[in-house]
């Protein structure tokens, strides 16, 4: 009985800093995710799992020779690590926000619970940021030993680190990106046409996003390869591609590099002014 | 500003006005509140009068577009982060964590507030032991009975002590029972010197637990005081009603000219005499009636209640 019978103005005032406040919500989304880690992650790999095994191994396998790169060229399972990586880190890293955010922001609006919190709102914008790239990140990094290991007699992927540090910013910067990306579509989408936004926007980010062919290769088909530039995921395959598979044709490294952390300074900011709207009315 | 360092809450010509794609509409309309520390102070009013609004704007989740309001002597709009230090809030909404469990609701409140993993755990303790929620600690907010989640939003809003707890219609769609075991929990905390502003538009809520009232209505406080002086200030008047046995005696209506008695109301055998002043005129009903010869077949004399002052102040036609 001893602390709730202390009248509230003499007991000790709590001074949480804002780092505290923050740390504390980072503690929140790592319990949430350890709970959900199966789910949340088969998610995440069934996709680039099934699509290596289909081409990397059983195509190959069944003769489909078209699939086995060309004469002297890198195996399709080379182009495929650097891209299902990039996809799954994009991926994951918008639904991540996505998901929870059409709950908070609609219907109860749950999200009042950590808009209370003693932090300032767009810090609670970076934070969700912040999360769900940490969550983008170790889906890249779950998806890597699947994609590099599966594949038929023959058709191992040549890929090894060409350069760590470039390897270590593309990922970070390509999780942020995502989920700044994810952030801004999550404010301005209405949860009910969250289906158009799969069908529509996730989708053909994939298809087109350099991850089954290197965007150099789009050479001959110029107008597409210029189109595909407003992809962010191009940046991220053509990243990863770099620091994995230099040998690969890959987009210069100035180019992938300043979209990947320029997009996402701009996003960040656009996604942060757009939740503070959202949540302060 | 004489004094204003000591309330727990001020408003000074508060209002919102929201912008929507049907234009302008004024939620708050200039409101000024005054609440002191240990009051358990109630904002009445009919729905959409504004009392959500206006506890959005003292808890910074709701800009105000006029006006200023203060919590704590600190001003909502430019130290949002210091208010929200100080204040508890449970929505009228179910706005649980329902990605986690209802204890961990109580343990990361506490650390969002800055209190270490192991101190946060043994509040969420002590609060679910408080509430009497030790039996749901492992259930997801979704499984909570709707009093059950109340609780768990009232417990939650606790965690760090606040010196303001706002309740946004805290019993909104509880049963009786339930009701009345939440009011006796806010009574207690009342009891340990905590500040409590709710919203509601139960009478009988605002009666039994506040200090003191506003009642508001389209934005603007229309009466603010203790129970009993809303109730005067209203004109809210004691009603007697008395029925006889066939037609009322014709001396009742010499009533009219007695000092205090504001109307008299005779249909058939029913008479209904309103009064600021009702001592004596029950007695003057039934004695009338003897000398006239008539029986008196029923008498009842009702105080007068927060409602009838209410529906006195903000009229009697449906809200949404």
């Amino acid at each position: 009985m001893s602390a709730e019978t202390v009248p509230a103005a003499t007991a000790a005032r709590l001074r949480p800093t804002v780092a505290q406040t923050f740390a504390a919500m980072m503690a929140r989304e790592i319990r949430v995710m350890r709970k959900n880690f199966v789910s949340t992650f088969i998610r995440v790999l069934l996709q680039p799992l099934l699509f290596v095994f289909v081409f990397a191994y059983v195509l190959p396998k069944i003769g489909a020779g078209a699939f086995a790169g060309a004469q002297g060229g890198p195996t399709f399972s080379t182009i495929l690590v650097p891209g299902l990586v990039a996809s799954s880190i994009i991926m994951q890293g918008m639904m991540a926000v996505i998901f929870p955010l059409m709950m908070e922001l609609s219907w109860q609006r749950s999200i009042t619970d950590r808009a209370l919190a003693p932090l300032p709102i767009p810090l609670l914008a970076v934070e969700k940021i912040a999360a769900a790239g940490l969550q983008a990140l170790i889906g890249g990094l779950l998806v890597f030993p699947a994609v590099l290991l599966i594949h038929a007699q023959g058709q191992a992927p040549d890929v090894h680190v060409a350069n760590w540090p470039m390897f270590v910013l593309v990922l970070v910067a390509s999780s942020l990106l995502a989920a700044s990306g994810g952030l801004l579509l999550g404010t301005i989408i209405d949860p009910q046409k969250i289906q158009v936004l799969f069908a529509l926007v996730l989708l053909p980010m994939t298809m087109l996003g350099c991850v089954y062919y290197p965007w150099s290769a789009l050479h001959s088909i110029r107008w597409l390869q210029i189109a595909v530039l407003v992809n962010p995921m191009v940046y991220a395959s053509e990243g990863l591609r770099a620091a994995l598979t230099p040998q690969v044709g890959h987009m210069p490294a100035w180019a992938f590099l300043s979209v990947l952390v320029g997009g996402t300074a701009l996003l960040a900011w656009a996604a942060m002014r757009k939740f503070t709207s959202r949540v302060l009315t | 500003m004489t004094g204003s360092a000591g309330l727990a809450v001020r408003t000074e010509a508060l209002a919102k006005t929201y912008t929507g794609p049907r234009g302008q509409v004024p939620a708050v309309c200039g409101i000024d509140l005054a609440v002191r520390h240990g009051e358990f102070f109630g904002l009445l009013g009919p729905n959409g009068a504004g009392k959500s609004t206006t506890i959005g704007m003292l808890t910074t989740l709701v800009v105000p577009t006029a006006g200023r309001a203060e919590v704590c002597g600190l001003d909502v709009v430019r130290h949002p982060v210091e208010v929200k230090r100080r204040i508890g809030m449970a929505s009228q909404n179910n706005t649980l964590d329902s990605d986690l469990s209802t204890f961990e609701n109580l343990e990361f409140r506490g650390r969002y507030f800055g209190l270490s993993a192991a101190a946060a755990r043994r509040r969420a303790e002590e609060l679910l032991d408080q509430f009497g929620l030790t039996d749901r600690r492992s259930a997801n907010p979704f499984e909570l009975s709707g009093g059950q989640a109340k609780r768990l939003m009232i417990c939650r809003a606790l965690v760090h002590h606040p010196e303001v707890l706002f309740l946004d219609e805290p019993t909104a769609g509880l049963d009786p029972q339930t009701r009345v075991n939440l009011w006796d929990l806010l009574r207690e905390l009342q009891k340990a010197g905590q500040t409590i502003m709710l919203t509601t538009h139960y009478m009988e809520e605002a009666e039994q637990m506040c200090d003191r009232v506003a009642v508001v209505d389209h934005g603007k406080v229309l009466a603010s005081g203790t129970v009993a002086e809303l109730k005067n200030s209203a004109g809210a008047d004691t009603v007697i009603t008395v029925t006889y046995d066939g037609a009322a005696p014709a001396g009742v209506g010499t009533l009219r000219a007695r000092p205090g008695v504001s109307k008299v109301e005779i249909t058939g055998g029913q008479v209904r005499v309103f009064a600021r002043e009702p001592r004596g005129v029950l007695g003057e009903l039934v004695s009338t009636a003897a000398t006239a010869g008539v029986a008196v077949s029923d008498a009842a004399q009702l105080p007068p209640s927060l409602e009838t002052a209410f529906l006195n102040l903000t009229g009697r036609e449906y809200r949404e």
